[in-house]
């Protein structure tokens, strides 16, 4: 034995794979050999398939639907309609949002490519066969699609339901396709500032309407077991457990009898968090017919019906004295949210936390307003890889920053530094409300522009310009600035809640005897790695090397409670709550090393993977030797076996920061922007997996890229969905998406027990305003304060034209 | 709709199924022969999910129909390695994080594998270029480069070691 060496401390902690390992990932063994597990691989025995007969139209009345000729089909076995599911309850369903959608068109239809029937059979083509010959007569209503039209007098009223109805979910609605308002701040005393302010600007900021468009679209297999009474439903959800609650609410299925279990999920970026009308009508089909019933969604359906993100018109005030030092900012926002209200946000916010747009900033006094309206395109309204509005308000004082920059004749880097909480402020209260918990803003600042070279930037670019002046270039440089305040990890019980379930989340840790363990988790993986990345918060809380704690999520036959994955809550949330299963781990472990070590609990310390006796570290007893001891030895006092379960209700948001800069050359000539470097430096508090977080900013910046440069969900008047396929919907390919350069800081989150903040939302929230700023900032000199996104080709050149750059 | 017999040769087992003759190759290949790794993820020939190898070229299998590939040879991301032995692009992927939820995984890697072989030297942006027809969402591409890169000159390493052992 002497000639074994024995582990250092370093290869101890080094074995473990633990808390800022760039760990492989244990997810990849499977997906990159083709077994991974998605919906859509999913085969029950008898399984029928399913899919909608969709509206042609915007807005219509339902004269007619004639499904004898479907029916007539060999192959296709059922269809269902309103009228089949009213008996039932189901025709319409409530929204996450407090209003209710209709599950199948009743009397009407709202939104292209809403549903009207569904058809089930045999496989996938019968049943395309009987959709087309589901006859539908629609007799077409006039179209709202401008939301600053939806409460004109004379506007057609869509929501013929509730059109009575001066209360809403959230307050007076003034009119029948009015929403709500929502406000935060102080209206008088920020309305007294922006008029006795030195410099206003004004400008109306529009971040338009896209769609998260997961590569792998929304679908379910939908069971009724009626020998058990027990309905299991595979599908894609982002929050599991809240979709078993919401389906026993509506469907009264008890809740002990319904198993909700999210496979693999191929991206989710929000699109998964709703409950849609599939999930509704393959479970009804499943009891109706007495087979498994598969929905799963294509593309153009995905683009044109499942929740869509963003459409806010969002006009603001910002004031500073001449000096720039900016004394208030005023935000009215116009939320398009399309024909029923399904925003996926917590209950007290209907505007999500769009409260967060004072940003980076110590703006003293703020005021917001946001009115939802009804429009007749598709309901969501969906955090598309963010937290609640984040990357709306983020964008808005994003903007506003440099439109007072501009106003005051100042560079915004330097407005930007003037004006950002420091670090002494923290904990900072908001103008809006919000109790940021950590931050370095001006660090991370000053990193970045040292980094990037911030100076020579601005000389290259001055060089550019006085060349495409001297008509010797027609080519024209920006340089885009962010700096972002997220607010993530929704979210303390005392004010989060969808459903009224509280935002907590959940982990569940059991050690077996010879010192393995599996972990269980209320969230659920969509690419994230949190199989990874969780196992690594375990290894450094317990001691139990990485591999050897498997991590499961997504089944809520076994998983604990947890409100799921978006808003960048599984770290902040869940992560939080896996320490601290973790730390009741090691309590009891503490007391089982006592007793075999015959010492008192407080002589004990805990070292890396081990309790040892203070003062004699060779007297000591790994987890593993304490894991087999909790199973074979009878200590007094003590229950046999290792096992613990957090549920954790974090007692604050999160508050993820970050520097971005974007640098583009773009040809005034055709509207071609050429990106020229990308550079992210984002604080996430403690880092788990460098990696893995290098990963998500990489590919958040890219979904920045697509969102800010081309990508978006466009109507025509009549309400025609013109972006309904990938040829249309823009998303970058690997040739025009460039190398990224990540950095960071790390100012931990003093609330979180491990400091942790979350990251993967981070990067489109920060660089969407990086790559919009870089546009905008070419055309400054030329007199442009704002154009709208996206920013493709077309609508650059445009600019250019607007400004007279063209010959 | 009247079924008809198509024979092909999936990762080197010859398989007859009888489809209906408007059975896209995509779905004969997940669902009558259980390839589930090729996925769907547009259905119009964008995302590249789909991307399987037919008779040595590059195919989007869901804009194929299964008659079309009768006495094809097939090749799915099932077929270039095993759990004992991964082939090298399955392998840099892992290694160097070329993915993330997983979807896009198959088919990207199956493109790779033709890449590889139209061209064993490329440069990054010639792999950039040769991958274009593949979507990703999650990566933003920049390590699915670099794992290809890396399989580049892991292919290229282990070509050189068999010559080695034959000379």
């Amino acid at each position: 034995m002497d000639d074994v060496k024995t582990p250092s401390r370093e290869e101890r902690k080094s074995a473990l794979s633990g808390l800022g390992t760039s760990r492989k990932r244990v997810e990849d063994a499977r997906f990159t050999q083709g077994k991974g597990n998605y919906v859509d691989d999913i085969k029950l025995k008898g399984m029928l398939f399913g899919d909608f007969v969709r509206s042609p139209v915007a807005h219509a009345r339902l004269k007619n639907i004639d499904t004898s000729a479907a029916l007539a089909l060999p192959g296709v076995h059922a269809v269902l309609t309103a009228a089949d599911l009213e008996p039932l309850g189901l025709h319409w369903m409530p929204t996450l949002a407090g209003d209710k959608q209709m599950v199948l068109a009743d009397g009407k239809v709202l939104f292209q490519g809403q549903e009207v029937a569904f058809v089930v059979g045999d496989d996938r083509y019968a049943v395309a066969d009987g959709v087309s010959l589901v006859e539908v007569e629609y007799e077409e209503l006039p179209v709202v699609t401008d939301p600053f039209k939806a409460e004109l007098k004379d506007a057609p009223i869509l929501r013929e339901d509730i059109a009575d109805q001066k209360e809403g979910a959230h307050g007076a609605r003034r009119h029948p396709n009015h929403i709500f308002t929502w406000e935060a701040g102080e209206k008088e005393q920020t309305n007294k500032v922006l008029e006795e302010a030195e410099v206003v600007a004004d400008e109306m900021v529009y971040y338009h309407r896209t769609h998260p468009c997961p590569l792998e679209t929304c679908g379910c297999v939908a069971s009724m077991d009626k020998v058990n009474g027990k309905l299991t439903v595979w599908g894609t959800f982002q929050a599991p457990h809240a979709v078993r609650t919401v389906a026993s609410l509506i469907s009264s299925i008890p809740e002990h009898n319904i198993r909700i279990i999210s496979p693999d999920i191929g991206g989710g970026f929000g699109n998964k968090v709703g409950v849609y009308p599939g999930y509704v009508c393959s479970i009804v089909a499943s009891i109706v017919t007495g087979v498994p019933i598969k929905w799963v969604e294509d593309r153009m359906d995905n683009l044109m019906a499942t929740a869509f993100a963003r459409d806010y018109w969002m006009h603001g005030k910002i004031s500073a004295t001449k000096e720039g030092k900016i004394t208030g900012l005023w935000c009215h926002t116009t939320a398009d949210h399309g024909a029923f209200d399904a925003c996926a946000d917590p209950t007290k916010f209907p505007a999500g936390f769009m409260n967060i747009c004072t940003g980076s900033y110590d703006i003293p006094v703020a005021y917001l307003a946001v009115d939802g309206v009804y429009t007749n395109k598709a309901p969501g309204g969906v955090a598309y890889r963010c937290s609640f509005r984040v990357t709306e308000a983020s964008y808005f004082i994003e903007r506003m920053i440099e439109v007072l920059a501009q106003k005051l004749g100042m560079d915004s880097a330097e407005l930007r530094s003037k004006n950002f909480i420091k670090k002494e402020q923290f904990p900072y209260t908001s103008a809006l409300g919000w109790e940021y918990d950590s931050g370095d803003y001006h660090q991370a600042w000053e990193k970045a522009m040292k980094s990037v070279n911030y100076k020579q930037l601005r000389e290259d670019q001055a060089k550019q310009l006085q060349s495409f002046k001297d008509g010797k270039s027609r080519k024209l440089m920006g340089i885009g600035l962010s700096h972002f305040t997220e607010i993530v990890g929704a979210g303390p019980v005392k004010n989060c809640d969808i459903l009224g379930l509280g935002m907590f989340d959940a982990c569940e840790i059991r050690i077996h005897p010879t010192g393995s363990a599996i972990a269980r988790l209320g969230t659920i993986s969509q690419g994230q790695g949190h199989a990874t990345t969780f196992a690594q918060i375990l290894a450094s809380e317990i001691g139990i090397p990485a591999s050897d704690i498997t991590l499961e999520e997504g089944d809520t036959d076994t998983a604990p409670y947890g409100l799921g994955t978006y808003g960048s809550r599984s770290t902040p949330v869940a992560g939080a709550a896996t320490a601290m299963a973790g730390r009741k781990i090691r309590a009891k472990a503490q007391m089982i090393a006592a007793y075999l070590l015959e010492v008192h609990d407080d002589d004990l310390e805990w070292d890396v993977d081990r309790f040892s006796v203070k003062g004699a570290p060779e007297k000591f007893k790994t987890m593993k030797e304490i894991a087999f001891a909790s199973y074979n030895q009878a200590i007094p006092g003590v229950e046999p076996g290792l096992e613990a379960v957090s549920y954790y209700d974090p007692p604050n948001m999160t508050y993820p920061n970050g520097a971005y800069v974007v640098v583009m050359e773009i040809d005034v000539d055709t509207g071609v922007s050429d990106i020229k470097q990308v550079y992210a430096l984002d604080d996430c508090g403690t880092r788990i997996n460098p990696m893995i977080i290098e990963g998500q900013v990489h590919g958040g910046l890219t979904e920045a890229l697509a969102i800010s440069m081309g990508q978006e969900i466009a109507y025509d008047e009549q309400g025609n969905v013109m972006t309904g396929t990938l040829m249309d919907f823009f998303i970058p390919t690997a040739w025009e998406t460039p190398n990224y350069e990540t950095d960071y800081t790390e100012t931990p989150s003093p609330h979180h027990p491990i400091g942790a903040k979350g990251v993967g939302e981070s990067p489109n929230v920060g660089g969407v305003s990086a790559f919009s700023n870089a546009v905008h900032d070419a055309f400054k000199p030329f007199g442009l304060t704002q154009a709208h996104m996206p920013h493709d080709h077309w609508r650059v050149w445009k600019i250019a034209k607007d400004l007279g750059l063209h010959s | 709709m009247e079924k008809i017999n198509v024979i092909m040769t999936v990762n080197g087992k010859e398989e007859t199924l009888s489809v209906e003759p408007r059975t896209l190759l995509v779905h004969a290949l997940r669902e009558h022969l259980d390839y589930t790794g090729a996925h769907i993820g547009c259905s119009s020939s964008h995302c590249g999910a789909c991307t399987i190898d037919m008779n040595g070229k590059s195919v989007k299998s869901c804009t194929v129909f299964a008659p079309q590939a009768e006495g094809s040879e097939i090749l799915t991301v099932e077929g270039i390695g095993s759990p004992d032995k991964l082939h090298a692009i399955q392998e840099m992927f892992k290694e160097h994080h070329g993915l993330q939820c997983g979807y896009c995984t198959p088919g990207m890697i199956m493109r790779s594998y033709r890449f590889l072989q139209e061209n064993p030297n490329p440069t990054e942006e010639e792999v950039r270029f040769g991958i274009s027809g593949n979507l990703c969402r999650c990566t933003g591409y920049q390590n699915i480069v670099k794992s290809i890169m890396a399989a580049a000159d892991k292919i290229r390493d282990e070509a050189n070691v068999e010559k080695k052992e034959i000379a």
